[in-house]
């Protein structure tokens, strides 16, 4: 399977990308890794005309600590957020979440911003990112902005990213030794989940996040309203499908979703709070 | 376009569209056809090969990604005089294929594994070829051709 023809320019640096993006409008795609786009591509699904190649734009690759968070450029792919010692440190559930992206083929080129500028609900990274309430930075004509994980899905592989924006940083807060769990059920290695949750907790306070459990990736907030007012894991885990609206698909039923979702939270928060 | 990629140490340039895959700028444009397209769907990992170093799915990877990188397929893992890659030669020992369409991509893969993970258990070899498919089901040979070529 082939793309359809389009023109094909390399930008050097964010600010050259944006430029990019103005000149070419809607038609244009941002091609970082590839390795959510370039399937796309192939079975016609997106056809963009001009594709801006970010790929070589090194400087949005890194993982730094600032602070009271942890700082990854756009570019990092799965592979070193896997095997960052500084998300082992303080983001372990972010780390451990990317280790089930894919395949290490697909870790090897993917990248953290490709993955959730893609806004794909059965991905691992943009549910696992919401729970940890990360915010996003995105770089346009005008500058900068923040975008809180919570507000930047608006449907399915749709995002509040401009079509002249570039997701530059996605800011982690530490995790401050709370408990967490990264559940994925799925039929076969390297599959898409069917549904999973990444989930963390430290005493009353916790996030919940579910993969594939609707047009939109989905924050578990009466899972954890119900732990912050003392439920018990099992009470707070049976709530876990009220903020999901999931679709059916050749996987699984509505029904076997939500309960998908119920018993994976309960094994998570259990595992969190151990 | 014009790209220049160095496959198996030779740089090779060639004017190609765009929308090239690496893996049909390597079977037609260079002529190396060992690298096999299985799903095309960056599912089945027949087409790995190693881009500066890591194993990567070229049917999802653009030619034009690769200007300037050094690509190894299963052509340049013997030496020049045949003598086989630890790798092949463990497939080869221990019955590592069967009709022999998955084990380019294997082997690639399985070798970049070991870069990474020079001494990996069992289950850390079964996990890390998981993006790729044998459809003969011949994962246990697989697994302990690697699993002797890390031993070796």
């Amino acid at each position: 399977m082939i793309p359809a023809a389009f023109d094909y320019v390399r930008a050097s640096s964010a600010e050259e990308a944006i430029a990019l993006l103005g000149q070419h409008g809607d038609e244009a795609k941002l091609l970082a890794g590839g390795h959510s786009l370039v399937p796309l591509m192939k079975l016609r699904l997106a056809q963009p005309s001009v594709l801006v190649d970010i790929g070589r734009v090194n400087d949005l690759s890194y993982v730094r600590d600032a602070g009271d968070h942890i700082a990854i450029g756009a570019l990092t792919r799965h592979m070193d957020v896997e095997n960052s010692p500084v998300l082992a440190e303080h983001v372990p559930l972010l780390a451990h979440a990317a280790s089930h992206v894919g395949d290490p083929q697909v870790r090897h080129r993917g990248t953290i911003g490709g993955s959730l500028a893609h806004a794909d609900p059965a991905s691992d990274l943009p549910a696992t990112t919401l729970a940890l309430g990360a915010t996003y930075v995105a770089q346009g004509p005008n500058g900068t902005r923040e975008i809180a994980a919570a507000d930047f899905y608006q449907g399915y592989l749709t995002s509040t990213l401009e079509a002249d924006e570039l997701l530059t940083e996605i800011r982690v807060p530490k995790m401050n030794g709370a408990g967490w769990s990264f559940q994925k059920f799925n039929r076969r290695a390297q599959d898409w989940a069917i549904v999973g949750v990444a989930a963390w907790r430290r005493g009353t306070e916790s996030g919940v996040g579910l993969v594939n459990m609707g047009s939109v990736p989905v924050l578990a907030g009466a899972v954890s309203a119900a732990i912050a007012s003392g439920a018990d894991v099992a009470d707070a885990a049976a709530l876990a499908a009220d903020d999901a609206d999931p679709q059916a698909d050749l996987n699984a039923s509505v029904e076997y979703r939500q309960h998908l979702a119920r018993v994976l939270t309960g094994r998570a928060l259990s595992a969190a709070s151990a | 376009m014009e790209i220049t990629v160095t496959i198996n140490g030779t740089a090779h340039t060639a004017d190609v569209e765009p929308r090239t895959l690496l893996v049909q700028f390597i079977r037609e444009n260079v002529g190396l056809t060992g690298t096999n397209i299985g799903c095309d769907t960056s599912s089945c990992g027949a087409c790995s090969i190693h881009l500066d170093g890591e194993a990567a799915k070229s049917c999802t990877i653009l030619a034009v990604q690769a200007d300037g990188a050094a690509v190894t397929t299963i052509e340049g893992m013997a030496a020049a005089d045949g003598t086989l890659h630890p790798m092949q030669a463990a497939f080869m020992e221990n019955h590592g294929l069967q009709c022999g369409y998955c084990t380019p991509g294997m082997v690639m893969a399985a070798t970049s594994l070991l870069a990474e993970n020079p001494s990996p258990t069992e289950e850390e070899v079964r996990i890390g070829l998981e993006g790729n498919l044998c459809r003969c089901t011949g994962y246990h040979n697989i697994v302990k051709a690697v699993m002797a070529c890390a031993e070796s």
